[in-house]
């Protein structure tokens, strides 16, 4: 039986960070050499962690499915990174950011590594800008700061709507300078199919390259998962469409646990779908709620078009049921009004599966050109998806699948319950607890990369000096490899009719319909019936074509066949949550005006999952989570 | 909507490839292109025909997976958009529409419209970063930049990496990538110490790789970012400089 010990270091909140970095062992320049360390994934986390363990000394080995590290979808984040520089002078501070974090999260996440990644946000920006990531300056040539949802202080740096691109490009040049001096082999086009353990501890990775279609073995001292997010499972989200669980999820099966997987966020200004062969959803930035109003018809049976639609006749419901914060208040309060909304029939667009997000208060007040200067890129990129020009007629949003909190649980030196393996950026569940906050999701994966990682791996590897790597002629890598052929093999051989894509978008339906904004105890139990079926489904009737060199379907395929495994894990874990909060919004546990029902008493835990083999459930495990900086509240918006 | 779609199938480099013809039907105004390239493939799924491979991932416009040449331009007919942004909107109903992989002898034919690109991975790596440890930043606002630098850097470092201007150019030349990133990092004063070398070594390499520049421009209207080939002209003044500024002794302190 595993147990978790998230080994948090003694001492007040404040000094934890700094007082672990002394007692943590350290690896000397010349032992350095002799660690090799494999980092699967290049985004934020990976990529910086790849780079500055190189810069450390470290032989590392990076992979990536892409055909180049810069593609990987942390270069899609728009709006910006969060630091508690206090550049604004309006009241920010370390603990301001690690409160507004713990707040914005719902009290469910674990209080120190929260604060420490307050703490090392200040690094993050002096890091970028000396790599020249182009941010935003004042006229004095100074950095620029705006506001987010969800706080009150303007700590949020940024590059234009491409902050994503800028630190990711960062990340990717620093890292292409290690590849340049030999200390980091990139493997690009390859993903990694299985994780290797022996003894206990992780030792190396299974790998497939999909240009060839070979199967290969890679042993190292240890292993970093920077693998991102599983939003994909819905299908429709605002995830890049390769964007998968594979390898967090093969890591599960070997034995590392899955923590809290029902905490999806689903963020509320997205453009709707327009038809069933939708691919994708694309994001809004969440600044345009800082000027536009959201509003829908009275009238459910309303047809006239929006600017011709009376004052009277509108209903602005943030505003009406949040007149406190009205149209600024946070992603999941947003998204489950707007869903309100659709559900009693008075979404708005020829699908009506939107609400309206206008932009004529706020140019009557300040100009087109203030707000083309402002959103003048979000404006183009709607107009180029949707063919409507939002300077005349009000956008049309709904709510979409955009990040998710949960991921494998790792302890504050960012390492799984199996030793050796350790991971960053969305793949962990550590910071966000149910709920994330704008602006954090590149705080927290530069933040494991650069500042966090590079320190806690070598305590561990330090314990294994003088150790050599488990070699790839250890049997449990042929075993790993073999698995991994014969699960090409399958998928090959099914020969049935219906395509990945197929099974993926009716998987997302179910997912979205069951496990989305709002979840209910039959509708969850009716998920965990429908998708096991679907699954078997699956087996037999996938119809893959081609051969296993160049094959998008059969990359696909595995994807597809984690995500429904994973899909019922979300399932049995929103089920057991028999609470409210953040992201997971249970209809039975809501307060009589529709506000989320926390139950710390029973609740303020971390559940992480142990997995049993494909055909048993798998095992909940606790990690209680304690607060004693911040006091536990009900958030209220109202 | 209906559209017959020539599209380029090579199984692999060594293959010589040819054009098949797939009808698209009942396509909606409001699908992306390769909205319509799934559709596409999930008819040849069914009808028992292996799909056609193509790149993409985010289908924002970011990634720089995407690219295709369709009907002989590089991302399609319309300015400053990456083929995920491209909505059939823009075509005319009953059209027949060619596509093709980018045309590069630099960017090698994978499959179908696959293509290697990894030669820009080797120009990045051979300077186009500042050389800065983890940890051994000084703190941000101690350097300003002044706001007309930030920007054009910003303007420069927006570059996707997707290679249409390559597959744009009649030569086959990468200036407006490479000098795309050298005009990010040279622009700005935290890029001054290695400005020369790399300079240098990016030029050098990027001609190891792609063909020369004889200044049609295709380049700069093929860019999904809309990037400005003025900076091809400070990467060519600049180069210029730096075979002076690197000469071991008198060069040094040039700028």
């Amino acid at each position: 039986m595993a147990t978790l010990d998230a080994h948090i270091p003694e001492g007040p909140v404040a000094e934890k960070w700094e007082s672990h970095r002394f007692n943590m062992r350290l690896v000397n320049p010349a032992n350095k050499r002799r660690f090799d360390v494999i980092v699967v994934g290049s985004g934020l986390a990976g990529a910086s962690a790849a780079a500055t363990m190189a810069e450390l000394g470290y032989n590392v080995k990076v992979f990536t499915f892409h055909d180049s590290p810069r593609r990987a979808h942390s270069i899609a984040a728009q709006g910006g990174i969060n630091a508690a520089k206090n550049y604004q002078n309006d009241g920010d501070s370390v603990h301001r950011l690690f409160y507004d974090t713990v707040k914005g999260g719902d009290f469910r996440s674990r209080e120190a590594n929260v604060y420490r990644l307050a703490q090392v946000s200040v690094d993050i920006i002096d890091q970028c800008v000396a790599q020249g990531v182009p941010f935003a300056r004042e006229y004095g040539g100074l950095l620029e700061n705006r506001s987010f949802g969800g706080v009150q202080v303007s700590r949020t740096f940024y590059a234009r709507g491409q902050t994503g691109q800028q630190l990711l490009l960062g990340a990717y040049q620093a890292l292409m300078r290690q590849v340049g001096l030999g200390t980091v082999q990139l493997h690009p086009r390859t993903e990694m199919l299985d994780l290797v353990v022996v003894d206990g501890r992780a030792v190396g990775v299974v790998i497939r390259d999909l240009t060839t279609g070979e199967i290969t073995s890679h042993s190292a001292h240890a292993v970093v998962l920077a693998t991102g997010g599983y939003g994909n499972v819905y299908y429709l989200s605002t995830n890049a469409k390769k964007s998968n669980a594979t390898a967090a999820w093969r890591a599960h099966r070997r034995g590392a646990m899955f923590a809290n997987a029902c905490y999806t966020q689903i963020h509320p200004t997205c453009i709707p779908a327009s038809d069933e062969f939708q691919s994708k959803l694309t994001l809004m930035s969440e600044s345009l709620r800082n000027d536009g109003r959201i509003w829908v018809p009275k009238d459910e049976n309303d047809t006239r078009s929006a600017e011709q639609i009376p004052e009277d006749d509108r209903d602005y419901y943030l505003e009406r049921q949040y007149p406190s914060f009205g149209n600024l208040v946070p992603r999941d309060v947003a998204s489950r009004a707007a869903k309100r909304q659709v559900d009693t029939g008075r979404g708005v667009g020829p699908k009506k599966n939107g609400v309206y997000l206008d932009f004529a208060d706020a140019i009557k007040r300040l100009g087109h050109d203030v707000i083309e200067e402002r959103y003048g890129n979000l404006i183009e990129m709607y107009e180029r998806i949707t063919g409507e020009d939002p300077y005349k007629m009000p956008m049309r949003i709904y709510p979409a699948t955009h990040y998710t909190m949960g991921g494998l649980w790792v302890d504050y030196n960012l390492m799984s319950n199996v030793p050796g393996l350790f991971v960053l950026g969305e793949a962990n569940f550590s910071d966000h607890g149910a709920n994330r906050l704008g602006a954090s999701a590149l705080m927290q994966g530069l933040a494991d990369g650069y500042f966090i990682l590079p320190y806690t791996i070598g305590d561990y590897l330090a314990g294994l000096l003088g150790q050599k790597a488990v070699g790839t002629d250890h049997p449990a890598f042929a075993e790993a490899q073999t698995g991994v052929q014969d699960q090409v093999k399958q998928f090959m051989g099914i020969g049935g009719t219906r395509s990945v894509d197929d099974f993926h978008r009716e998987l997302g339906k179910i997912v979205w319909d069951r496990i989305g904004m709002e979840r209910d105890r039959a509708g969850l139990e009716q998920a965990l019936r429908d998708i096991p079926a679907l699954k078997a489904d699956f087996y037999r009737d996938l119809r893959i074509l081609g051969d296993t060199t160049v094959n998008d379907s059969l990359e696909k395929a595995g994807r597809v066949a984690d995500f429904f495994e994973l899909a019922e894990l979300m399932a049995r874990d929103a089920l057991h949550r028999e609470e409210s909060c953040g992201g997971h919004f249970r209809v039975e546990h809501q307060h009589e005006d529709g506000e989320a029902k926390r139950d710390d008493e029973n609740f303020s835990y971390v559940g992480a999952w142990e997995w049993n083999g494909p055909d048993t459930p798998q095992t909940l495990h606790k990690e209680q989570l304690t607060f004693d900086n911040v006091h536990l509240a009900t958030r209220s918006y109202r | 909507m209906n559209f017959t779609l020539k599209v380029w199938r090579q199984n692999g480099p060594g293959d010589r490839g040819r054009f098949e013809t797939y009808e698209a039907t009942n396509i909606s105004e409001e699908m992306s292109f390769l909205e319509v390239l799934d559709v596409v493939n999930e008819d040849l799924i069914r009808k028992g025909t292996e799909p056609v491979q193509f790149e993409h991932d985010c289908r924002e416009g970011i990634c720089g997976s995407c690219g295709m040449m369709i009907n002989g331009q590089a991302h399609g007919p319309q300015r400053g958009t990456a083929t995920c942004q491209l909505h059939m909107r823009k075509f005319k109903d009953g059209e027949t529409i060619v596509v093709e992989p980018w045309r590069s002898a630099s960017f090698p034919v994978i499959r179908d419209l696959v293509v290697n690109r990894s030669a820009f991975d080797r120009i990045i790596e051979a300077g186009g970063f500042i050389t800065v440890n983890t940890g051994t930043a000084v703190e941000a606002n101690t350097l300003p930049v002044p706001k007309a630098v930030a920007d054009a850097a910003m303007d420069a470092a927006q570059c996707i990496g997707c290679g249409a201007c390559v597959a744009a150019c009649p030569n086959g030349a990468a200036q407006l990538f490479t000098s795309a990133k050298l005009a990010h990092l040279n622009l700005l004063p935290q890029g001054q110490a290695e400005r020369w070398t790399r300079t240098e070594a990016m030029v050098e390499t990027m001609e190891e790789y792609f063909g020369t520049c004889t200044n049609h421009g295709e380049c700069e209207t093929a860019c999904p970012k809309n990037i400005s080939i003025d900076f091809i002209a400070y990467m060519n003044r600049d180069y210029m400089k730096s075979k002076t500024a690197n000469r071991k002794l008198g060069g040094q302190g040039l700028n």
